[in-house]
């Protein structure tokens, strides 16, 4: 199992320097002169450009760049945000547990309720229940998420005045504003801060502004998890171990939600990878929509402003992001699933 | 009966499948419909500027959207533009989106997968590590950064995700490939001479391509909603476009209406919305159907 695992760490390495390469190459599309505004940390230094293409040797061949730019990735310096206006590595802790916040609260939802209802709906394969959740699992599918967020916006922030874009109301950001020192960032996530803080109106309101992005990105994700699980169990459901089970008497609902779900939960955990990505994906369009400014914001924001060096950050990281998680499921799968651990 | 062509009567069995399932007939409804508004595009809806009929025409440059009456039958969007000619010449829009992406990254993902699964090797060695680099960073994040090198422009959007969409196929066109290419048939065919290229083309494709056309099916779908996600954020068709998500980015201002009539604006936003919605269902609904007369364990004679 150590020798499996070693392996895929080195795979996973090998991946991650891909990635730079991959990178880097679409970064060299640029002309020297765009590409000197990646070294670029303050609004001062954007005046030697020239300078900046010496200094760095942006005309030299591409290896000695290539080495020289992953070494300065290595040490934080990621460049300039315009969005933010100031450097790409600090503006990204500031945006991140804003998103992290979100997913953290998203996550569980997607994961339980995928379970749940992919095996109710594929042990009770072809009833109503069944083509219910297949009908909204293949209309969440379809529905993309800005869109979905827009008409939840629509509804209820517009008619019915029940929740409203942002990550906080003005009233409370403005009373951290005035009163910094009665509040410490000490997460950057306003739900934990706020009851760190002792501030339980903060936390309140912001779980509050939480309710509708966390829906529309549970709605829109949850499908592919659910649809999973579902042709898990009716796989499952179909080996000789159920029929024994059954034959020598065991109770219809251990041998389905005890037996065969523990099994059907493998193939979930492969997909675990491809969720990540989604949720990425999904808090792009949903950060956007209710403004919320996070990574996703961030990198829409940045992308329109045409801001090359946020978006070379934002792909490090989801390949940061891609490894660890591969590597986590690697070894989770190794833990749960005997035929690997081993082999 | 018996005497038509093997292949002809399984293809007749597999539609037989594919219309005893609802979805399949729902979807290929709506498709049909979304069809023949793309192809009667110029007569539903005749274009102002002869030379550039996706320009969206437009009386006037308030931004304050009107509502559907005489004059326009679903109304103007933001800007004056004409909501009925923007939501068919987007049709248009949305298939060329669709097949342009859809066509490249499946060529290049079945060929490179086919070449990969059958010659195995170092040949397969380096492409699938090219894959799982690929595979590293989500489609909208790094279909972005392509964009962002290239410039805005939906045709831009397209190369980029055709660019990054072919990954998919490799993978799935690759592992159908390894469980044929040790097949008797298969076999019998290098034994009697056949060429390698004929082998994949005449013995293997024909046998490995259900799974690529379900992938294919529910593609078209999700690059619409890619490309539309970018067009409303501002990376893909100009604003006046006729598609559907720029539409819904000129209507983002107006989702809430005037104060004792906050859903004054809903068809700026519903009448674009519902036919992304539409469009992207009618080909899941479809690759589903696919799925499930394809499957070899529900598939019983």
């Amino acid at each position: 199992m150590h020798t499996y695992i070693l392996r895929r760490f080195f795979f996973l390495t090998f991946v991650l320097f891909g990635v730079s390469v991959l990178l880097f190459g679409i970064l060299m599309t640029f002309s020297p002169e765009r590409r000197a505004a990646a070294y670029v940390t303050t609004p001062q230094q954007a005046k030697d450009i020239p300078r900046i293409i010496k200094q760095f040797g942006l005309d030299e061949p591409v290896y000695i760049q290539y080495v020289r730019w992953i070494k300065e990735v290595g040490r934080g310096n990621l460049g300039w945000s315009l969005v933010a206006a100031r450097p790409v590595g600090e503006a990204f802790w500031r945006y991140f547990p804003i998103t992290l916040e979100m997913n953290l609260y998203a996550a569980p939802i997607v994961i339980f309720l995928g379970i749940w209802l992919g095996s109710v709906s594929g042990i009770h394969r072809d009833s109503w229940i069944d083509h219910g959740t297949r009908i909204f699992a293949i209309i969440g599918w379809s529905l993309p998420t800005f869109l979905f967020a827009l008409v939840l916006l629509m509804v209820f922030y517009g008619y019915f005045h029940l929740f409203s874009p942002g990550v906080l109301s003005d009233e409370l950001a403005m009373s951290i504003i005035n009163h910094p020192e009665q509040y410490t960032p000490y997460t950057g996530m306003l739900t934990i801060d706020g009851l760190l803080n002792g501030r339980l109106d903060i936390a309140l309101n912001a779980l509050h502004h939480l309710v509708l992005p966390i829906a529309t990105y549970v709605i829109v994700v949850v499908a592919l998890n659910m649809r999973v699980m579902r042709s898990g169990i009716i796989e499952e459901l179909s080996k000789d171990y159920v029929l024994t089970a059954r034959a020598k008497g065991a109770d219809r609902r251990t041998v389905h939600y005890k037996h065969a779900r523990r099994n059907a939960l493998l193939p979930v955990v492969t997909v675990a990878g491809q969720l990540v990505a989604m949720s990425m994906e999904g808090s792009i369009a949903v950060e956007v929509v209710y403004n919320r400014q996070g990574i996703g914001w961030w990198l829409a924001e940045s992308a329109t402003q045409l801001d090359m060096p946020v978006l070379m950050c934002i792909c490090l990281f989801m390949g940061l992001v891609f490894v660890i998680t591969n590597l986590t499921i690697d070894i989770l799968y190794a833990y749960i699933d005997p035929r690997i651990r081993l082999n | 009966m018996n005497n038509t062509h093997p292949r002809l009567r399984e293809l007749k069995y597999t539609l037989h499948r594919i219309f005893r399932n609802p979805s399949a007939v729902i979807g290929f409804t709506i498709l049909l419909f979304f069809v023949g508004v793309a192809l009667l595009a110029p007569l539903l809806a005749p274009p102002q500027y002869a030379h550039n009929p996706y320009q969206m025409p437009h009386k006037g440059f308030s931004p304050t959207p009107k509502a559907p009456g005489e004059s326009a039958i679903f109304g103007t969007t933001s800007g004056q533009y004409d909501i009925y000619y923007g939501v068919v010449w987007g049709t248009r829009t949305a298939f060329k989106i669709g097949l342009f992406v859809v066509f490249i990254s499946g060529f290049v993902g079945i060929g490179l997968g086919a070449v990969s699964g059958y010659y195995g090797g170092w040949i397969d060695e380096i492409l699938m590590r090219v894959t799982d680099v690929m595979w590293a960073i989500p489609t909208l994040v790094l279909a972005m950064a392509i964009v962002v090198a290239f410039g805005r422009g939906l045709d831009k959007v397209m190369i980029a995700l055709a660019l990054i969409q072919w990954r998919w196929y490799v993978r799935v066109m690759r592992s159908e490939i390894l469980t044929l290419r040790d097949q008797d048939f298969v076999q019998a065919a290098r034994i009697m001479g056949v060429s390698d290229f004929k082998i994949i083309l005449r013995h293997i494709l024909p046998n490995a391509i259900y799974p690529v056309l379900i992938m294919a099916s529910m593609d078209m779908g999700s690059m619409v909603i890619t490309a539309s996600f970018m067009s409303f954020v501002g990376l893909g068709a100009p604003k006046g476009y006729a598609d559907w998500g720029q539409m819904v980015a000129l209507a983002r201002n107006y989702i809430v209406g005037p104060p004792g009539d906050p859903l004054r604006f809903w068809y700026t936003i519903a009448i674009p919305g519902a036919c992304i919605i539409l469009f992207v269902l009618a080909w899941n609904l479809i690759g589903d159907a696919l799925r499930d007369a394809f499957d070899p364990k529900l598939r019983r004679r």
